[in-house]
Order: C-alpha cells, then structure tokens, then sequence
C-alpha cells in the first residue's frame, strides 16, 4: 500500500517534469507580486517537487522530532532553498530522483536478499499426524515429540525424526544444499524441510518447530547476514562523521562565498550512500549463496577470515575419512575371496564389533547372501572369536589368536599382514582349525572428495595443510601419505589438538579447524575460524563452528574459501567505487562541475551500481 | 526486562537503522535496541515499565517503517 502510493508520487512527478520541459518555451506566465511572475512550465515543476517531495518532507520532520538529521532532513532543506531561490526545475528534478531511486534501490536490494527470502520459503507448511488411529492436518508448530507424521511424495517433511515406516527418495536441498535424491527407510534419521520425491514415510517426531535443524539453519543464517564485517563497523563510523562535516561545509562555503546554489548542492550528496551500502548488500548476497549451497557461513567478518586463512588443520575420522571401517582388501591364497568373507561373516554374524560389521556389510556389498548361522560361537575379548560355521571350526582374530591355537603363519602371509599394517590397515586372520584361510584388511576409507579439496586448497595459497588425530601413528601416517598432507599429528586428546592449532596460528599465521565436531568442539572454538562438516544434526558443531558445512562432502570447502573470496573482492570493489565516487562528487561540487540534480543523480546511480555489483555475488559458483 | 524482535517493511536505507536506533534508544525503559538492516528487524530490550512494548511499536511507526510482526 504505501510502496504503491510512493511508486505512483514518482509516476506522476516524472509526467509533471516532462510536460514541463516541453511547455518551456510556452509563455504563459501569472504575475504574484511585482516583478515575481511563475510560467506554466515553473507551476507544474512546483507540483512534480510537492508530490515527490511531500513523502520526503515527512520523513524528515518524523526524524527531526528524535533530533535525528538524516538524508531526507537534508534533501528537504535543499529542496525548500531551490525553491526560494527560483530553481524550480532543480527542485523537481532532485526530489523525483530521490523516490526514483529509493524505489529503484528498495528493487535492487530485495534482489540480493533474495537468496536467504527463497530458504525461508522452504519451510514447511502443514504436518499430517496419526493422533487416536486417524490422521489430522496441523500446521508443524502443533507437532509435539513422538507423534507419528505421515508424508507422501511432492510433500515437505515437518520435523526432524526417525523413519518407522516406509521408503522413499528425498530431496535434501534445503539442509544441505544437494538435490540428487537419497534413499531414506526404516530406522534412519531425515530432516525437516526436505522433501519426499517418491515414496512414503511415517515418521517418529524426534524434534519439532524451532528445535528442527532446518529452523535453526535459517534462524542462523537470519542472524549472520547482519553481522558485520569490521570493514563495515568501520564505513559506519566514517559516514557517521562525513555527513556533518559535509553540513558544516555548506555553511562555511555560503559564509565565504554567499553562493546559496553550491551550499544547497553540498547538502544533497552529503549522505555517502554506495559507501555505507557497500559491505551488507555484498555480505547478504554472499551468505545467500552459501546458504543455498549448504554452507552456513555466520556473518561478515567469517567471510573476511576465511579468505586469508594460513594454515587449515583437519580432523581425521569423520572429516576426511568416512568415519566407518570398510573391508578394503581380501587375501586368499587357498580358496575364493567371496567364499572366505561368507565363513567369516556367518562366524561374525552375531557380534556387535565395528569389524565384524564391516565385514558383514561387505558381504552385503559383494551380493553374497547365502550366510548360515553358526552353530556355536565364542568371543574372545582382545582377540577375536571362535566359532562353527557349516560343521568346520573358524578362528577370526588378531596374531595372538591364531597363535594360541598353534597355527604357525607362513613367511608370505606375515609380509603380506606387514604390508598392510604399515598402510594403516588392521588386519584379520581368518583360520580353521589346520591352517589360514586367509586375511581380511579393514580401514576406515578417504572420502572420495578429500584428495581433490587437498590439492585444491594448497594450489589457492594455503600454506599448510595439516591432520589432527587421536587414531594411531601407523593410520594416521598412511592417510596423510595417501591425501599428501604437510603435516599429521596423532595419538592427540581433544587439549592436545587445541595445544597444536595454537602452535600452528603463532607460526603460520591464522588457522583453521575443520571437524565434524563430535569430539573436536573444543579445537573448533579455539581456533581462528571453525569449520564444521556434516553440520546437519550435530547440534554442538553448529553452534560452536564459524562457518557449517551442512552435508558431510567435504569438498564444499574450496567452494566456501572461493566464495567468500569473492565477497571481500566484491566488497573492495563496491568500496572503492564508492570512494571514488565521493570524491569526485565533492571535487564536482566545488567545481560547480555538478549541481543539484545532477548530484542526486550521480548519488543514486553510485548506490544502484553497487547493489547490482552484489548481485552478480548470487551467481557464483566454483 | 523483557525483548521484542519486529519485523519491518523491507528497509531500504542504511540511513534508517541510525533513525530507528536513535529514536527507540531515547525511550525511557528502552535498554537497548539492534536494527538488522538486511533481515528488516528491530530487536529492542526493554524494561517491564514498557509492558507488552506498544509504545515502541508507535515510535517506529511514527517514523515511517510498517511492522509487519513482532515476537
């Protein structure tokens, strides 16, 4: 409503002004007083600045009242003084370019904003829940924890939950920025505000309304894109002092020149406004980017650090391994591979070990289904186990295991173990009750992304590139050998890990921690620039960590560092634009290159250019 | 002691976060008040004298700027 009635004041001073300009000429003039006579052409000039002018005028006596003197304050006196010294089309032509250019700016603006305006859109609208057997529609604040909600396919899913029922292929963009749909069934965890592709879910409430990772993302990423870059803290308190001192300068250059035109001028480029604008609107396009992306960057001065990061430390198990032990080699000098991995997982079938998990899960990987129950089995704490599968006596374990039962281990298996060892596998012997079978390797795996992020990261002016572990020397060696890290630190506790970053900010300069911050958070705050991954669904690493990479793909952080990168190149530019600007404007002025209009008109273009600069921010990619 | 977040009408101008900032920080019982320019934001801290803050709601209207809603 009133956006309306300010887009038509423009409208209808912008058709005064023109029908003005072509009745110049047209003498038809009314005599006031003496020799004061107005033409046609002067009255409609009159009533293009009273209309555009009325709203302005406004605004400053609404100000004025707080004994605040802002811009509009300022543009008013400039204008009532054109008036009084017979510049009608100056008066006109300031005011309409001033609502024309705070349409225009309030346009521009929006825009930039728009990245961070289509996330809140993703929030879920309505929740349908079984309540007494039947299912009622609610809108999600009315979900509470341990109801069961239902949702269909094209539907968004209101709460964080565990699925109890169902399968389905859900877009997860909103949390972590990808659209390739995953496959979601019983027992596992899904996200509010992601959708259901195809499939059907019923879903236990885990957490609800605000609590929801989805709604915290957005109120963090609401909160960061008005936290301010020190670059902007400090154009702050420049403006702050430029305007008056502008003022002051009107009021000595009419005392010392009597020239009523140039101290009105003065007045209307007084407020620097490309240069106060030039930091946010690069700051929230740039946070908008990211949030689509599913990087949570928290405000401007993050995104200034991270470009200049010296040294990035990563943490090993979680960050740049998978976090889960997978059987990466068989050995089975005797009998087939897949015929050895199903003994020792029919052997393992019942135990609980991540190990023995891995190798069942490989099974499952390689297509082998056929395992039998064994008909005993015996855990040996340490060591291993012991087991009948198929009537035949099976050892699976350690060394130490195999040679308390008298197995002797021939030369070409202990290389082979050796071998594997030092490339930080862990390694079991499988055994029956004559000889060995084989050897099975486990490891926790490299994420696929990691070797490239590395490269990437030392080719953009990192100067090191490092590996904080609690894991063992062996594993940790072998991985940083694989990744090509400068450097690995293992056996650390959590202090120790804070200890090393604090080593490594006083040699290198400002460093970063990248973790998934389970066991990490201490070394995530302590460092210059926190950085969590898998952000989604760990609430301490949220919170805690400067910048969140929402999915657990690690290479999104080269695309992060470059992004923010380009908001502090995106910034300078704005900034010195704007600089220039001022300058050349106050050099204009005092030239009597530049008048009122003209002024206004520089002004405004200054602060269009440098929205639509930031803008350009939204279409970043790596 | 009590907080309000409002939400404005998109705000245009960074000139507007000076005008709100000085206009509510003058009110009596106001401890201290945040504009946040890009999300369009007031958040004031205020003292039980204000109440439910529909005082502070006129100032900022008075100055120009619709509140949309507040929490």
């Amino acid at each position: 409503m009133l956006k309306d009635s300010k887009a038509q004041r423009v409208l209808i001073a912008g058709a005064l002004i023109i029908v003005a300009l072509a009745l110049y000429n047209v003498n038809i003039r009314w005599h006031i007083s003496g020799a004061f006579s107005l033409s046609l052409s002067d009255l409609m000039m009159l009533a293009a600045a009273f209309i555009a002018g009325y709203p302005i005028a406004v605004n400053a006596i609404q100000a004025l009242r707080y004994r605040i003197i802002g811009i509009d304050a300022l543009v008013t006196l400039a204008v009532v003084g054109a008036i009084f010294i017979g510049e009608y089309w100056e008066a006109a032509a300031v005011t309409f370019l001033f609502m024309l250019g705070n349409y225009l700016e309030s346009r521009a603006l929006e825009k930039t904003r728009s990245a961070i305006k289509s996330l809140l859109e993703l929030a879920p609208d309505t929740a349908r829940v079984l309540r007494d057997g039947e299912e009622v529609e609610l809108s999600p604040d009315e979900v509470v924890l341990g109801d069961l909600v239902i949702v269909r396919p094209g539907e968004k899913i209101p709460v964080d939950g565990t699925v109890t029922e169902g399968n389905a292929y859900i877009n997860q963009a909103a949390i972590t920025g990808e659209s390739m749909p995953v496959n979601r069934e019983a027992g596992e965890t899904v996200f509010s505000g992601t959708v259901i592709e195809s499939g059907y879910l019923k879903i236990k409430a885990d957490k609800v309304g605000e609590d929801t990772t989805f709604a915290r993302i957005l109120e963090m990423v609401e909160e960061a894109q008005d936290k301010k870059a020190r670059t902007q803290k400090f154009l702050e308190v420049f403006a702050a002092y430029y305007t008056p001192a502008i003022m002051v300068l009107a009021i000595v250059v009419y005392f010392i020149t009597r020239d009523i035109p140039l101290s009105l001028t003065l007045l209307v480029i007084a407020c620097p406004g490309a240069l106060v604008i030039a930091t946010p609107v690069s700051i929230v396009a740039g946070i908008g980017n990211g949030a689509q992306h599913g990087v949570l960057i928290k405000g401007g001065e993050v995104i200034e650090k991270i470009g200049t990061v010296k040294v990035i430390a990563f943490d090993k198990t979680g960050t740049l391994t998978e976090g889960k032990p997978k059987v990466t080699r068989v050995f089975a000098p005797e009998i087939d591979e897949n015929k050895l991995l199903r003994l020792t997982a029919s052997a393992e079938m019942y135990s609980e070990h991540p190990l023995a998990r891995a190798i069942v899960d490989a099974t499952q990987a390689r297509g082998i289904d056929d395992l039998t129950h064994p008909e005993t089995a015996e855990i040996i704490p340490g060591q291993g186990l012991k087991a009948v599968v198929d009537g035949q006596m099976i050892i699976v374990g350690n060394r130490k295991l195999i040679s308390e039962h008298g197995l002797p281990i021939p030369n070409d298996i202990e290389d082979y173990i050796a071998a594997e060892e030092s490339e930080g596998q862990t390694v079991i012997i499988v055994a029956n009750d004559e000889s060995i079978l084989g050897v099975i390797s486990i490891a926790d795996t490299i994420r696929e992304d990691a070797i490239q992020l590395i490269q990437k990261l030392k080719a953009t002016g990192v100067k090191k590139v490092v590996m904080l572990t609690g894991d063992n020397q062996r594993a940790a060696a072998a991985i940083s050998r694989k990744l090509n890290l400068d450097a690995y630190y293992a056996e650390l506790l959590p202090e120790d890990k804070v200890r090393i970053l604090q080593q490594l900010q006083q040699e290198y300069g400002r460093a970063a921690m990248v973790g998934d911050g389970v066991n990490d958070a201490p070394a995530l705050a302590s460092a210059d620039l926190g950085i969590a991954i898998g952000g989604a669904g760990t609430d301490v690493a949220m919170e805690t960590a400067d910048m969140v990479l929402m999915s657990d793909e690690i290479k999104k952080l080269s695309y992060a560092i470059g992004l923010s990168r380009a908001t502090v190149r995106n910034i300078k530019q704005n900034i010195y634009f704007a600089v220039a600007v001022v300058l050349i404007l106050l050099a204009g002025v005092l030239a009597k290159l530049v008048y009122m209009s003209s002024g206004m008109l520089i002004h405004i273009l200054s602060v269009l250019l440098v929205i639509v600069n930031a803008i350009r921010l939204l279409r970043y990619k790596e | 002691m009590a907080s309000k977040t409002y939400q404005l009408e998109t705000l245009t101008c960074p000139t507007c976060v000076r005008k709100i900032e000085t206009a509510v920080k003058q009110m009596d019982g106001v401890k201290d008040v945040e504009v946040l320019f890009n999300a369009s934001k007031v958040k004031v801290n205020f003292e039980d004298s204000l109440k439910d803050g529909k005082d502070i709601r006129k100032t900022i209207e008075r100055l120009g700027f619709s509140i949309l809603g507040e929490k």
